[in-house]
């Protein structure tokens, strides 16, 4: 095998070989590293951000607001307020005598001339540091304003992005429970950890409706702030993405008695389980059937167009690195299913279990990696021979140097990936990429 | 309407950005850092800083964007930096093994206070830098400044580490191009090649975020400007510096720390901007402009004769980096264009101002520094509208929301290529921009005609 820092070595195994042990995970990233990783600040923004009629304001210095103004295409079909940069811009000054006035101001102005459902606080590296009161800074300015103004505790260096999901729960459980007023179904459902990438969520409620139960709120694809403050009226959390939404689905088991479900909407396979899955929860035959009866419909109008893809893709290797693990159990099953071999698969923030469950459902001699960097990757998926990338943004460039086709997992996919129709969508992107005709002009890799 | 909440009455702000026109001074280092030959920028701060710059430079050049990061935890906050960055050295030369490591701070960096200097120099005495290697670093708090600082802070730390006075002067002229495209650099090499003057460049990005499909990944690129080049530039007799904003500081380095003058340019965009580039080549090295180098300029100048009618009394409104908008604002003013307003995020401070006025005229409006953002600007558009817009790929909100035609320019362009692989600056990309203006101009004129008046020659 290739040269790997010696400090990442068991991040590192091969299914089925004699060095095979236990991986190690949810270590910080080496120093020194190309880390793909990235921070707390981070996590809680790409969380946050589809929530599209509230404020978002970015407590920092620029970067941060830059960096993530809408870089995440989540789709809303009302409000666009998330997509615009509200920063307090820190400046040396600031940082020498205090931010927390320049807050203040920034807040009022920006609510008197927005008018938000609710406003969200991102503390920055530089807050946890010259120790501004935020906390008293949003109580004081809701209290003014009339309207939750929430702080996000997401200073970047506090963790890892991981962290940066637990803070954005927090600060969701603010709003969550304080509408006790709207009626509720009791066949209603909040969908958990879909972000309407491309619009992913609104296919998924699509299905949901047409099966009979309620859609409560999405948390957070196109959210809105009053739906999210109804949620723990719903008969049960149907979570996807374990990474990001699993504590707020917890912690409303606790307060609220809300059962949660873990499903994936990505492959014929999940996608029909998540369904069936939350029919079986209702125990009503008149859900079950409408299920059933479309769950065949979608995938009866897909199959045989997928078909014509696995003629082409089957045998095919493919490497995957992706930030959460859940979705890499999904790309794995769904990559089988087109007859594509997953030769390498990794993620930026799995844990035990999850490498666990991944190991169980990978083939003998397929590479499991933990937070990966380029030269590694690469050299993994050189010595693999892979036709196909699956990634995020910095990893797109890399396949392609590589004469390797590439499908965006990420922020920025264009088309939406979920659902059976997502499921075509995805294999018509990795069969135009695998079988484009621009790597007959590509130096480099031999084809098998 | 995504801006549908953007007012037509302009209130003051204190204390707010909306929409920023900059970003911070980190990822201006990270790019200058990758215009040196086989160098590793290192980005001293948690992890998401490193990420975030990486992503936004792979989205804008959409090659691979290699950086590594010291991946402050809690505890470094605490404690300092020294461990992270001292295990982070040792860790990088021994895996990716790069000639230079370019260290950059950051806000969290700053804030706790690391002394780099000392950092390095204990690595230095700890023997974690193999022989020949180099460590150097730059400070760029994200507090002060943006990214264009930022280029400008790591250009002076490569003056600062690298550049030795040896005994003779070389016959040889420094160019420091500022914050451009790597497409610009070589544009601006070729340009000193053809009048035959020996130029030494830094940074330069030719080649490294432009690099061609290999059938490899490289984590270090053909191209960037050599180290023992940039020891040499001590011994240049003069040093170009492109752009006040982003080249100054390095050029007037070079002169206190090893007594190469210096002369500051605009960037050489446009006609008027290319001469003075050409000239200051030309009596400096006491060559003779060649004949294919006049031939480039009148045929600049042979389209804008063509097409003069179309560019008079057009309203324009500027979005950027200081240094592209001085030199914008000269080459449009001469195009007899209207040049309205000019922002830039960059505190570039009242020699800017003076600058864009004295090219544009006193009406023309000038907002720079803290609450200067693609706010205030769409605000002075919804004021008095203009025919065309210079932005980055931000400035496409607006430009639809007003049904405006836009030309994209500086950074981050994250929607189209070519900035990359086609240069502005030099009279071959003075006709790059005369083409794209009247493109648009055009393609407007032709969407907007009645039938009778739709014209098939233009």
């Amino acid at each position: 095998m290739i040269d790997i820092l010696e400090g990442r070595k068991n991040q590192v195994i091969e299914k089925g070989s004699c060095e095979e042990g236990v991986i190690e995970c949810g270590k910080a990233s080496l120093a020194g590293s190309v880390s793909q990783r990235a921070c707390v600040f981070c996590g809680s923004r790409v969380v946050l951000y589809p929530i599209a009629d509230a404020l978002h304001l970015i407590h920092g210095p620029i970067g941060c607001a830059a960096y993530t103004w809408d870089i995440r295409g989540s789709l809303s079909s009302g409000p666009e307020l998330h997509r615009m940069s509200f920063s307090t811009d820190l400046r040396e000054n600031d940082v020498i005598f205090g931010g927390a006035k320049k807050l203040y101001n920034a807040l009022t102005e920006l609510i008197e001339e927005y008018n938000p459902k609710a406003a969200f606080v991102y503390s920055t590296c530089i807050v946890g540091l010259i120790g501004d009161d935020v906390d008293a800074v949003c109580r004081k300015v809701g209290a003014e304003a009339g309207i939750p103004v929430i702080p996000v505790q997401s200073e970047g260096f506090r963790g890892t992005k991981k962290d940066g999901y637990k803070a954005a729960c927090d600060a969701l459980s603010v709003l969550v429970g304080t509408d006790n007023e709207t009626p509720v179904s009791c066949e209603s459902i909040n969908i958990l950890g879909d972000f309407n990438i491309a619009g992913e969520t609104w296919i998924i409620k699509n299905y949901y409706e047409r099966m009979g139960v309620e859609v409560v709120s999405c948390i957070t694809g196109d959210g809105r702030v009053d739906e999210i403050r109804k949620a723990h009226r719903a008969a049960l959390n149907v979570v996807q993405c374990s990474g990001s939404m699993t504590a707020l689905a917890k912690s409303m088991e606790i307060e609220y008695g809300i059962p949660f479900i873990r499903v994936s909407y990505f492959g014929l396979e999940d996608m029909a389980s998540a369904l069936y899955d939350v029919a079986g929860h209702f125990k009503n035959p008149d859900i079950t059937k409408r299920t059933e009866e479309l769950v065949s419909l979608e995938a009866g109008k897909i199959i045989p167009e997928i078909e014509r893809y696995r003629k082409a893709l089957a045998g095919k290797r493919a490497a995957i690195y992706v930030g959460g693990s859940f979705k890499a159990f999904s790309l794995v099953k769904a990559l089988r299913h087109l007859g594509m071999v997953t030769a390498i698969v990794g993620s930026q923030t799995g844990n035990p279990e999850d490498y666990k469950f991944l190991k169980e459902i990978c083939d003998d001699g397929t590479l499991i990696v933990d937070d990966t960097n380029p030269l590694e990757l690469s050299a993994f998926m050189a010595e693999k021979n892979v036709d196909l990338l699956i990634g995020g943004v910095k990893e797109r460039p890399i396949a392609y140097k590589m004469g390797v086709a590439f499908c965006d997992h990420n922020h920025e996919r264009k088309e939406p990936l979920a659902g059976f129709s997502g499921m075509l969508n995805f294999c018509r992107e990795v069969y135009a990429s695998v079988m484009s005709p621009v790597w007959k002009f590509t130096p480099g890799r031999k084809r098998l | 309407m995504l801006l549908r909440h953007t007012t037509e009455k302009i209130e003051e702000r204190s204390a707010l950005t909306i929409n920023p026109a900059k970003t911070c001074q980190p990822v201006g280092a990270m790019y200058a850092a990758l215009g040196i030959h086989s160098c590793l920028p290192h980005s001293h701060g948690s992890q998401g800083c490193c990420s975030y710059h990486r992503s936004a430079l792979t989205r804008h050049f959409k090659d691979p964007i290699m950086a590594t990061t010291s991946s402050f935890t809690e505890g470094a906050s605490v404690f300092g930096g020294q461990a992270n960055l001292l295990e982070s050295i040792n860790n990088i030369f021994s895996i990716y093994n790069p000639d230079v490591i370019a260290v950059h701070t950051t806000c969290l960096s700053e804030v706790i206070g690391d002394d780099l200097k000392q950092i390095i120099a204990k690595a230095v005495t700890e023997g974690k830098i193999p022989t020949g290697k180099r460590v150097i670093h730059t400070n760029t708090p994200s507090f002060k400044g943006s990214h264009v600082t930022g280029f400008s802070n790591m250009t002076t730390s490569m003056v600062q580490y690298f550049s030795e006075k040896g005994k003779e002067r070389k016959k040889q002229v420094n160019i420091i191009p500022g914050f451009v495209e790597p497409s610009d650099m070589a544009e601006v090499k070729r340009l000193v090649a053809e009048m035959g003057v020996k130029g030494i460049m830094f940074p330069d990005t030719a080649g490294v975020t432009n690099s061609p499909m290999t059938g490899k990944f490289n984590m270090f690129p053909d191209g960037g400007a050599l180290v023992s080049d940039i020891v040499s530039a001590g011994d240049s007799f003069l040093t170009l510096a492109l752009g006040r904003t982003a080249s100054m500081s390095a050029a007037k380095l070079l002169d206190t720390k090893c007594k190469v003058p210096c002369e500051i340019l605009d960037l050489p965009i446009g006609v008027r901007g290319t001469d003075a580039f050409i000239n200051s080549l030309r009596m400096a090295a006491g060559v003779n402009v060649p004949e294919s180098i006049t031939f480039e300029r009148g045929q600049a100048v042979d389209v804008i004769t063509d097409m003069h009618q179309y560019f008079y009394g057009k309203k324009v409104g500027l979005v950027g980096d200081p240094d592209q908008l001085v030199s914008l604002t000269q080459f449009l003013t001469d195009l007899d264009m209207k040049v309205l307003y000019v922002v830039t995020g960059t505190p570039a401070g009242p020699k800017f101002e003076r600058k864009i006025k004295e090219f544009a005229g006193e009406n023309t409006i000038v907002k720079y520094g803290p609450g200067a953002d693609l706010f205030a600007f769409h605000q002075l558009i919804k004021n008095d509208k203009p025919d065309l817009i210079f932005g980055n790929t931000y400035a496409k909100y607006i430009a639809r929301d007003e049904d405006i035609p836009m030309l994209r320019i500086g950074f981050p362009i994250y929607d189209r290529v070519g900035h990359q692989y086609f240069p502005i600056v030099g009279y071959r990309g003075a006709l790059r921009l005369l083409e794209r203006m009247l493109n648009a101009i055009l393609d407007r004129q032709d969407r907007d005609a009645p039938e009778e008046r739709f014209e098939l020659v233009m």
